[in-house]
């Protein structure tokens, strides 16, 4: 049977993970070799990069870095951030990344997802979505949350499936950063709406909450972090374990 | 050294890095001499089976890659190039394979549990066949029930005499086939992990 996957996500400007990590035994907390390498050695499932930078040049330092962890790590990767276009399909694609998720090029541009998915394939393409409840419904939010598009999430990530988005991560504005567990309600609402693998985010705080997800949305395919994993809070290892013990199918 | 069949389809640079990473000497490559004086050859493949069997033919280097496999070069098909190894696939329309493999590729849809996603996306564990007399060298150094990572949405039928190891998505789906030198795999081994790379190194000692 197909296992749940665990996805750590790395943010990286300037060459750099950010959002500050804290492990024993790794030489350059922040290099985004070394910590993909650890991660895979503890058994993270896939990474997820996201490039928050904004320039030319740094767009090319990140491309170099995305070039260098796929040379040497071999599990698959999913690269997010400043894609609007083909060509920046195009770019990341040929430095080694596996699948290309958009969130606001997508907004802006709906027909990206149709395009991107008739020349690299449905499998390749993630809608990513950042969604907050406003006036009683789910709302989609565009630049990293700070802005509210006015569209309703459900219709919006069905509409992105059809047009060839081969996953779907789900980010819940209301229960990221908080630490309670994901969003169940939100999850559930979307993993009814498509038929593709949808990969939860923002809530987690502890390893119960994702036996919790698990348990209560089997749908759902995957549960993806940050900060949990890099401060030590969390380790793969050994939410694995527990995921296992509690009957959770895990690699 | 192997070579890499580059035919215009998919990113090879992660198939080229991990098989350098097990210390494989290793090229891309459409020539055909080249292929030609390879030890091993490996097709590689995404997209969809029609486009990719016309690419593999206009080019010319499906009639290289059946004549040195058929003098017995170790020949490893991945994903859509384990497709291609077949006699048809059934993709949007009917398209003829190489016919290296008696069967045919076809939709998953209809065939596993409705309520399942299509494509069959991640990790899965691997159920070995037909190893009564031993598992297939290129599982040498792995045991069954690793994990690999599969993408697609078709899947190999008709092909139960080659069968070496199957994966459980409500059905039993083929995972990797072997005839004689010809193998293929269904998963990505170079997106495998560990596991991955242990067929990888066992495939580069075949010749």
């Amino acid at each position: 049977m197909i296992t749940k996957r665990i996805i750590p996500c790395l943010d990286v400007k300037n060459g750099r993970v950010v959002k500050g990590v804290n492990f024993e035994g790794l030489s350059d907390v922040s290099s985004p070799i070394e910590l993909a390498k650890f991660y895979s050695n503890c058994g993270a499932d896939e990474l997820v990069f996201y490039d928050i930078t904004a320039s030319f040049e740094e767009r090319q330092l990140f491309t170099d870095i995305l070039r260098d962890v796929a040379s040497q790590i071999f599990i698959p990767l999913t690269v997010g951030g400043g894609i609007n276009t083909i060509e920046d399909f195009d770019r990341v694609l040929k430095c080694g990344a596996d699948k290309v998720s958009v969130n606001t090029g997508a907004i802006k541009n709906p027909d990206l997802i149709k395009e991107a998915a008739k020349k690299y394939g449905d499998q390749c393409v993630v809608i990513s979505s950042d969604v907050k409840r406003v006036d009683g419904e789910f709302r989609v939010f565009a630049k990293g949350g700070r802005q509210d598009t006015g569209m309703e999430a459900i219709s919006w990530i069905r509409r992105c499936v059809e047009n060839g988005a081969g996953e779907v991560v789900l980010n819940s504005i209301d229960t990221d950063g908080v630490k309670g567990g994901f969003d169940l309600e939100m999850l559930d609402a979307v993993c009814s709406a498509v038929n593709v693998p949808v990969i939860a985010s923002g809530g987690a705080g502890k390893k119960e909450d994702f036996v919790e997800l698990f348990q209560k949305i089997p749908t759902v395919s995957a549960g993806l972090a940050a900060s949990i994993f890099h401060f030590g809070e969390v380790e793969i290892k050994d939410l694995k374990n527990t995921l296992r013990e509690n009957g959770i199918i895990v690699r | 050294m192997t070579a890499i069949v580059d035919y215009g389809v998919g990113n090879l640079f992660s198939l080229y890095s991990s098989l350098k990473m097990v210390g494989e000497n290793v090229i891309v490559t459409s020539s055909e001499e080249e292929l030609k004086s390879a030890d091993r050859i490996i097709l590689p493949g995404v997209g969809a089976f029609g486009d990719a069997a016309l690419k593999l033919r206009e080019t010319g280097l499906d009639k290289v890659v059946i004549e040195e496999a058929q003098k017995g070069k170790p020949l490893m098909g991945i994903c859509l190039g384990m497709q291609l190894l077949f006699d048809k696939g059934f993709e949007y329309g009917e398209h003829n394979g190489l016919s290296l493999i008696k069967g045919n590729v076809v939709p998953m849809k209809g065939y596993i549990d409705d309520n399942l996603q299509v494509p069959h996306i991640g990790w899965n564990a691997l159920i070995f066949k037909n190893n009564e007399n031993g598992i297939h060298p290129i599982f040498k150094y792995i045991n069954e029930g690793d994990c690999v990572y599969f993408v697609h949405s078709y899947y190999a039928t008709d092909c139960n005499e080659n069968l070496i190891a199957t994966a459980e998505y409500s059905k039993e789906l083929t995972a990797a086939v072997a005839n004689g030198n010809i193998i293929g795999c269904q998963f990505h081994p170079e997106k495998s992990g560990e596991v991955g790379m242990n067929i990888l190194k066992a495939f580069c000692e075949l010749s």
